[in-house]
């Protein structure tokens, strides 16, 4: 495992070199934006515990200030990033604020009842496309406007947000910070009657997954220069979040990459297969993989693999 | 007048929000667990009363029945194979497990029916009422009178019956009920029976005066919760009183401020109850 770290490191910087041709980098780039905001999610879904089911409202907001920015006063999109955040951040403070007093299901409740709250009104605000969504610059009018016809560079963008995401994941993972939310996953109570500041901790966690959930938003929106509410506050966009997590180990760092690593590939599979009428066949297997992780390893694979590894090097070690 | 039609339109329809929030609410007091799944019981509700009408020309009380009966089926089915199994778990799992299954049901009926929008054919039930000038059809009053009856008849079960006393004793405590020898594990599959049942007849019923598509379950889901938070969590009269209230507020949204915003109104006002009121109107903190 000493080498793993370099090795995964090297395999994504590389990878656009081992496999060419815009097919791979699209499904590279659609693996990085999955596996960061995955990771976002997994803050405070998988380490905090507080399970959100809408996190599409972060997403949805990070990826339309962008190109509202540039539709309104014509500014490159990368300036409404900031805005994204700072929105979002409030949002959070808004959802977490009344239900983290509360027992966890209002948290979940109240995610998914914001996020959808959101995508009707928007659909509804003229100022912001209603229905129709919003479009970025069509030619970029420089390099700020980040607007690339390879997918090469978005790649090599995402990529370095999904380094520093992780990085302070797992910053967040080794600090005291990180010990109160495993504490509050654990048992809220006992956390409570040890001084944990439960309230607090869960607030942060929230507003931190929020930042990289918008920050991931954004990236979408500057990348395909286009969102609608669907795109940006559809409940498949929280589903797609809450799967890849879960999958790959909700709470455990590289979990939303495996998750990614398996998901990512297997959508494409099947939308190539199953041509325009996948997409509905895939939310029937996501729905059912949940359902299934659910009943027999809400750990995802990151728990399998820690039960799974130690049989095997026993079963080498036998023979 | 237009106004008193409004009000009528919206208890009506109220009354269903009531029948179907009551079935969560009644699991939600029976264990402290969550139905993301429920919207998409209501749904498959009208989508049963679809089949029986299309294939067997089964009126409403056939339908009706066949609905409730799916449902309860479907419910105990899910407790035994997944919530049994999964409610003294990590909380993720207990999210994430009906949350799965909303989305598999969700689009498995897209699937099967496609997105379009379907109406029940022309039931026996027909007319209008018109009672000092205002408009009742007769599909939406009969159904909106059956809903609050059966609200009232389940509540009626939960605290009149033996049936009911031992359902509350395990929601009371598990243990000291199995002790009295109840077997917790067949009452809670009963709960499901009756709640997935009951927003199976809610939606049969729904299903003669209004078209749907299989998307109107995360709606119907949403509608539930927020009955639900303002009623009080496992208050079955609760529920009653803030379906009917819910149908009112949103039938008075979209006459004063359009359609589009009857939804709007309600997700703000959970997000204001969450702030304000969290324990809701008859629940304890």
């Amino acid at each position: 495992m000493k080498w793993g770290l370099p090795a995964l490191a090297a395999l994504l910087l590389f990878y656009p070199f081992i496999l060419t041709g815009p097919f791979y980098w699209d499904i590279g780039v659609a693996f990085l934006l999955a596996a960061i905001s995955a990771s976002a999610w997994n803050i405070v879904g998988g380490y905090a515990g507080q399970v959100s089911v809408g996190h599409s409202m972060f997403f949805g907001v990070g990826a339309y200030t962008p190109l509202l920015f540039y539709h309104l006063w014509g500014l490159p999109p990368v300036a409404g990033v900031p805005a994204g955040i700072l929105v979002s951040l409030g949002l959070a403070l808004v959802v977490g604020m009344p239900t983290f007093r509360l027992q966890g299901h209002y948290f979940s409740m109240a995610t998914i009842a914001v996020a959808e709250l959101i995508r009707i009104f928007v659909g509804t605000w003229d100022l912001v496309g209603a229905a129709i969504g919003l479009q970025g610059p069509a030619v970029g009018r420089g390099w700020w406007d980040l607007t690339f016809r390879s997918e090469l560079p978005y790649y090599y963008i995402f990529l370095a947000v999904l380094a520093v995401v992780l990085y302070t994941t797992f910053e967040v993972e080794r600090s005291r910070f990180g010990y109160y939310l495993r504490a509050i996953k654990a048992g809220e109570r006992a956390a409570r009657s040890l001084g944990v500041p439960v309230r607090e901790t869960k607030l942060k966690a929230l507003m931190l997954s929020a930042l990289f959930t918008s920050l991931a938003g954004s990236l979408y929106s500057i990348k395909t220069g286009f969102i609608d509410p669907e795109s940006g506050f559809g409940i498949l966009v929280s589903v797609q979040m809450v799967i890849v997590a879960a999958l790959g180990g909700a709470g455990a760092l590289f979990g939303p990459l495996v998750g990614a690593l398996i998901l990512v590939p297997l959508q494409t599979a099947t939308n190539t297969w199953f041509g325009g009428g996948g997409s509905g066949l895939t939310y029937i297997l996501y729905g059912g993989i949940i359902v299934l992780l659910a009943r027999f390893e809400p750990g995802g694979m990151h728990e399998w693999w820690q039960r799974v590894a130690p049989l095997l090097a026993r079963r080498k070690h036998a023979a | 007048m237009l106004l008193a039609q409004v009000i009528v339109g919206g208890l009506l329809l109220g009354a269903i929000y009531a029948l179907f929030s009551s079935g969560l609410t009644l699991i939600w007091g029976m264990m402290n667990f969550i139905n993301f799944a429920h919207g998409e019981f209501v749904m498959l509700g009208m989508y049963v009363a679809l089949l029986v009408v299309v294939w067997l020309g089964g009126g409403p009380a056939a339908f009706g029945f066949a609905a409730a009966f799916a449902l309860f089926v479907l419910g105990v089915v899910v407790y035994l194979s997944l919530i049994r199994h999964v409610m003294r778990g990590p909380m993720l799992a207990q999210i994430l497990s009906t949350f799965g299954l909303a989305l598999l049901l969700r689009y498995t009926a897209f699937w099967i029916f496609s997105a379009n929008f379907v109406s029940l054919p022309q039931v026996s039930l027909s007319g209008t009422l018109n009672v000092a000038g205002i408009l009742m059809p007769v599909p939406q009053l009969v159904a909106g009178v059956a809903a609050i009856a059966l609200t009232f008849a389940l509540h009626l079960l939960l605290t009149r019956t033996t049936v009911g006393s031992q359902l509350l004793a395990v929601a009371e405590d598990r243990n000291a009920a199995m002790l009295m020898g109840i077997r917790p594990d067949r009452m809670q599959a009963l709960a499901w029976g009756l709640a997935a049942g009951s927003a199976g007849i809610a939606g049969a019923l729904m299903a003669m005066s209004y078209p749907w598509s299989p998307s109107v379950g995360e709606t119907f889901g949403l509608t539930a919760f927020v009955v639900v938070t303002l009623g009080g969590f496992g208050s079955v009269p609760g529920a009653m009183y803030a379906g009917l209230i819910i149908g009112l507020i949103q039938a008075l949204s979209a006459y004063w401020f359009g359609p589009i915003y009857k939804d709007i109104v309600v997700y703000a006002l959970f997000v204001a109850l969450l702030w304000l009121r969290p324990q809701g109107l008859m629940g304890k903190a």
